[in-house]
């Protein structure tokens, strides 16, 4: 009985293994992403680029048809140029940086949703906003697990300049010149995982699995290096039942995945070790030292 | 001053958006000398200091550090810079004290390990390895950041306003050593007793310098109401400053 519900369809069929393995490429990568932008205060931002990347993704939809890696190839560079566009906007005119860049994303997104509307179907529009992780193809596979091992690759050389450049940005200028460029490579990285959670997720919900794991893993340490290790799994976990629960309810794919995350993460909000609101409302007897 | 110069300011003017904060400084320090910078607020303190750690580039003038390199400088900035609510612990935090030899990839060893339970241990941390910075409390939390100057073992110090009225005695004595060791230190503070009973040497800047020379002669009541006088709001229809012979300035 529980094997059916819960390993029945992964043995059963090869497009539920298929998504398993994107969903856990997803959290490997997208965990620990979600976990710095959260401590750099860049939540939104990594919302705001997850939409920033829909026109490119259209216009690559438009040449090829719903052909994924000319699609992800339009959205990184629709990705990098509002970042950059924004960037410059702000930094040249004063208006502030947050502004700049959801003027841009919105722009980006009525023009995507423009782009594939009139080219395409609703259903075309549907996968496009919310994903389809469930038919994923060997290639997209393959591009969402390089990402993520690209990711895990770069976080690996720029992760001590990020770390400091979070903390304390004048030491690590008096210190490393490494600051500016470990910046741009985690730019670059933002958009690489939301190029990989567009496939599986949709630009509205991309940044759901970086996000909400890494919001889960605030309630539950106090150090950037266990929390990164508390987003993936929960990432992964969030992946499949929220697999389990499309599978067995009909819910599409992505938004199940994305409510179980936000489940779990009600449940910190409550029970969390630190800082959760059952702990606060009922606190231990404090300590003689 | 029979001292070699350690740092050398040639004309210099720091500031931000065109605006002076340390206009046309000249002069020099020696190598191991224990100078205060004071002044009132906006003084171009933390500016200056700023310049010295290579944070910032002078508008116009130069900097010499006579020979040092920039990561023969340790800075440690005011508290309010750091962000207090990231998640890293004192030990981690203090080990980026060692940059300087580890680098961007290398690892901890044994040896680098317990250098840095050394530096926690000497500024009266010990026992708080694990705990996340932002359980510290202000005095501790300079506490930490003195640690981490302690592990730079720099031959140029530059602190800006580290010391406040509870934890200045031993983070004093700290200071005092580091001067006795030969190192050039360079305070930024307000405390004027502080500075008449431990530093031979004070610069008192005002957005100019006002007054710079042994603490004796620099500390008198005229100098000082010359220094709050002179500590004007940034003027945004200021003409371009005529001493000025860069070309960029319009």
């Amino acid at each position: 009985m529980l094997h059916d519900a819960l390993i029945a369809p992964f043995t059963d069929f090869a497009f539920m293994r298929r998504a398993l393995a994107a969903v856990i490429a997803l959290a490997l990568g997208g965990g620990p992403i979600g976990v710095f932008l959260m401590l750099r205060r860049m939540s939104l931002v990594g919302d705001a680029m997850a939409h920033a990347i829909l026109p490119g993704a259209a216009i690559g939809f438009l040449l090829s048809g719903l052909n994924l890696l000319a699609m992800t190839a339009g959205g990184l560079i629709a990705g990098f140029a509002v970042a950059l566009l924004a960037g410059l906007v702000s930094r040249g005119t004063g208006l502030k940086e947050d502004a700049s860049l959801a003027t841009f994303y919105l722009t980006s997104l009525a023009l995507g949703v423009t782009i594939v509307s009139v080219k395409g179907t609703n259903v075309d529009l549907l996968h496009v906003l919310f994903g389809n992780i469930l038919a994923l193809d060997d290639q997209t596979l393959l591009l969402v697990a390089i990402n993520a091992t690209i990711t895990l690759l770069v976080l690996a050389v720029i992760y001590r300049p990020l770390v400091v450049e979070s903390v304390d940005p004048l030491f690590l200028r008096t210190v490393s010149r490494a600051g500016a460029p470990a910046h741009l490579a985690f730019l670059a990285l933002i958009v690489v995982n939301l190029v990989s959670g567009f496939q599986a997720l949709g630009t509205l919900l991309a940044v759901g699995l970086m996000i909400l794991p890494a919001s889960i893993a605030r309630f539950w340490s106090r150090d950037i290096t266990p929390m990164i290790c508390i987003a993936v799994p929960t990432a992964v976990l969030s992946g499949y039942a929220g697999l389990v629960l499309s599978f067995q309810t009909r819910i599409p794919s992505g938004p199940a995945i994305i409510l179980v995350a936000a489940a779990l993460y009600g449940f910190s909000v409550l029970f969390g070790s630190v800082g959760g609101l059952v702990r606060q409302l009922f606190p231990a007897r404090h300590l003689e030292a | 001053m029979s001292m070699p110069a350690q740092l050398l300011f040639h004309n210099v003017t720091l500031g931000y958006d065109r605006h002076p904060a340390v206009h046309h400084l000249s002069g020099e320090v020696g190598s191991g000398a224990l100078l205060a910078v004071i002044g009132p607020n906006g003084a171009g303190k933390s500016t200056l200091l700023r310049g010295i750690a290579g944070i910032l580039k002078p508008l116009s003038g130069a900097i010499g550090l006579c020979g040092l390199d920039h990561r023969d400088i340790a800075y440690l900035p005011q508290i309010a810079e750091i962000d207090r609510s990231f998640p890293i612990s004192v030990f981690d935090f203090v080990s980026t004290g060692l940059w300087g030899t580890i680098g961007i990839l290398g690892g901890l060893g044994r040896a680098a390990r317990d250098k840095i339970a050394e530096a926690i241990a000497a500024v009266g941390l010990n026992g708080f390895e694990n705990r996340p910075i932002g359980t510290l409390s202000g005095g501790q939390m300079q506490r930490l950041l003195f640690a981490r100057v302690l592990l730079q073992d720099a031959r140029l110090i530059v602190l800006d306003e580290p010391l406040n009225a509870k934890t200045s005695k031993d983070l004093m004595v700290l200071i005092s050593r580091w001067h006795d060791e030969g190192r050039t230190v360079l305070v930024a503070l307000h405390d004027l007793d502080m500075v008449r009973a431990n530093f031979p040497e004070t610069l008192l800047l005002a957005r100019g310098p006002v007054a710079w020379g042994s603490t004796k002669e620099v500390l008198t009541p005229e100098n000082l109401l010359v220094a709050m006088r002179m500590c004007e709001a940034f003027d945004d229809d200021a003409a371009a400053c005529a001493d000025d012979i860069s070309p960029r300035a319009a």
